[in-house]
């Protein structure tokens, strides 16, 4: 295909950012000691970590210490989720079953991760569902607390419909219920999508935990970081050398760390475009809803992150509606089932009352840093041919 | 992830549409994905498809071997439309991913709906 090219997944990878790259380079071969070793080599290495290590924290407003460096998101929320149900801790305050709450529509490593401690017998869980805008109430978080709650997770803005949480309400609410009730709730929030557009400020949200992921906001893939704020029993999954405060072991991925540093501290300059990102994102959504008929927006128009869109298309499958735009140079995700590895619609989709159909016609557009208004009409210019022959396969244009 | 054979029924269906005067016609949806095909047959006098058309909601596997099966059939006795199985479809398209041999069953089980609708209504 020598065609132009138009990628419109960032919400599913992003590219490393070229001051980034350049940042990590001298970590590969110049500065490639390991950075525990305790010899020049290990502290040039281990000064590239300390300064990613402030870069985080600094972003977070939260203290070094409290900034766990791990493989990625994946790894994190695992972290939070099986760290709080086996922590001995926890487990002689709550009881052998602590509550866990989490809502509907969090990531899949979160829900696989709580329905495994849950099929071991470590833990209970809550589900929090949400609106049909893909939005938690705080009343019904309010309801399903119980004495042995332990932990709430809730996702600050989703990857698949980018709807926005009310995280500091919610922070704010048990912030509350802490000062009165005896076991306290320890409340954390997967921010991965959120980093690039929203205020992650830690005292700001109230969160005791939050998880970040570099491959999402132009940094390298394998890498991501823990806040874990001072006095959570949170218990380590990872055994070995020690290393991260004996939370996390295994050699430091010293050049993603410098990566994910160096990405993070580049977020506030380039929020100043988020605005145009929001302008070009609308754009799309208003040229597809206006020239595709029975075509809808999933989720909350407004409590939504800026760059993505999230339509279904009535008669056309997404798959399909996706290997037409790839062949027409054009990248992005589907919420249908065909193109899942477990051939399930997607989750979050159901769980803000989409029907299967609505799901199986889903497409996720996510713009992002390079996205030009040239890329954005000719989308626009091109999806209407496509989901006009795939209806007439489909037989829904008779 | 698609053989050429698939990309070239997915781009360019055959048999595609719907008859309007057809004798029999076989509709099925896949409750684990969602896919929905639906056969049209004309049936002949000696019980040939003279005619035979697809429509399906469906991502490229099911649209390709709806497309195939359609040419597989067409011109065939009932009979030898019966004995269409899932592995034809699925070698005259070359290969299909694990993960999609569904859709090729699903496509033989749309054809011997019709074919059975025929069989009922005779």
């Amino acid at each position: 295909m020598n065609q132009k090219k138009v990628y419109m997944d960032y919400a599913a990878t992003t590219p490393v950012d070229q001051d980034v790259l350049q940042d990590m380079l001298p970590y590969f071969s110049e500065h490639f000691g390991n950075s525990s070793s305790i010899h020049s080599f290990g502290e040039d290495a281990q000064k590239g970590v300390s300064e990613a290590r402030q870069q985080v924290s600094d972003f977070l407003g939260s203290s070094p210490t409290e900034i766990i460096f791990t493989s990625g998101a994946t790894e994190g929320n695992n972290m939070v989720i099986k760290g709080i149900a086996v922590s001995k801790k926890i487990r002689e305050e709550y009881g052998n079953k602590p509550h866990i709450i989490i809502s509907e529509i969090e990531h899949s490593c979160v829900i696989e991760s709580v329905k495994r401690i849950v099929k071991d017998g470590l833990a209970e869980v809550s589900f929090i569902p949400v609106d049909k805008n893909g939005i938690v109430s705080i009343e019904t978080i309010k309801n399903l607390i119980r004495p042995e709650t332990a932990l709430i997770s809730v996702m600050y803005a989703n990857n698949e419909v980018g709807t926005i949480q009310p995280i500091a309400e919610i922070g704010a609410l048990v912030t509350e219920l802490n000062t009165v009730k005896k076991k306290k709730i320890f409340f954390h929030t997967d921010a991965a999508q959120a980093i690039n557009y929203l205020d992650c400020n830690v005292g700001n949200l109230g969160v005791d935990m939050l998880t970040i992921s570099a491959h999402k906001i132009y940094g390298p893939k394998g890498v991501g970081a823990l806040y874990i704020k001072k006095g959570t029993p949170l218990a380590r999954l990872i055994d070995g050398g020690g290393q991260e405060l004996k939370l996390r072991a295994g050699t430091l991925n010293v050049t993603g760390i410098v990566g994910l540093g160096s990405a993070i501290s580049k977020i506030k300059e380039h929020a100043v475009k988020n605005e145009d990102v929001k302008k070009l994102r609308n754009k799309l959504i208003d040229g597809i809803l206006s020239s595709i008929s029975r075509s809808s927006l999933n989720g909350d128009k407004e409590y939504r992150l800026p760059n993505n869109a999230n339509i279904s298309f009535e008669g056309a499958e997404g798959e399909a509606i996706l290997i037409m735009l790839n062949q027409q140079g054009v990248s992005v995700s589907t919420g249908s089932a065909c193109a899942a590895e477990n051939l399930t619609p997607s989750h979050v989709l159901k769980a803000m009352g989409i029907t299967d159909f609505g799901a199986h016609s889903s497409i996720r557009f996510s713009l992002g840093r390079q996205t030009t208004t040239e890329e954005v009409n000719y989308v626009v210019s091109i999806m209407p041919g496509i989901i006009e022959k795939l209806r007439k396969v489909s037989g829904s244009l008779r | 992830m698609y053989s050429k054979e698939v990309m070239d029924h997915f781009q360019d269906p055959k048999n595609m549409g719907f008859i309007s005067d057809h004798t029999a016609v076989g509709e099925i949806g896949n409750p684990a994905c969602g896919d929905m095909m639906t056969i049209y047959l004309k049936i002949s006098d000696d019980e040939v498809i003279e005619d035979i058309s697809f429509e399906t909601l469906g991502c490229v596997a099911a649209i390709a071997t709806s497309s195939m099966i359609t040419e597989l059939a067409k011109g065939k006795t009932l009979k030898e439309a019966e004995a269409i199985e899932f592995e034809d479809v699925k070698k005259a398209l070359g290969t299909l991913p694990p993960i999609k041999v569904h859709c090729a069953h699903l496509s033989v089980e749309a054809l011997r709906k019709a074919i059975n609708k025929y069989k009922e209504t005779k």
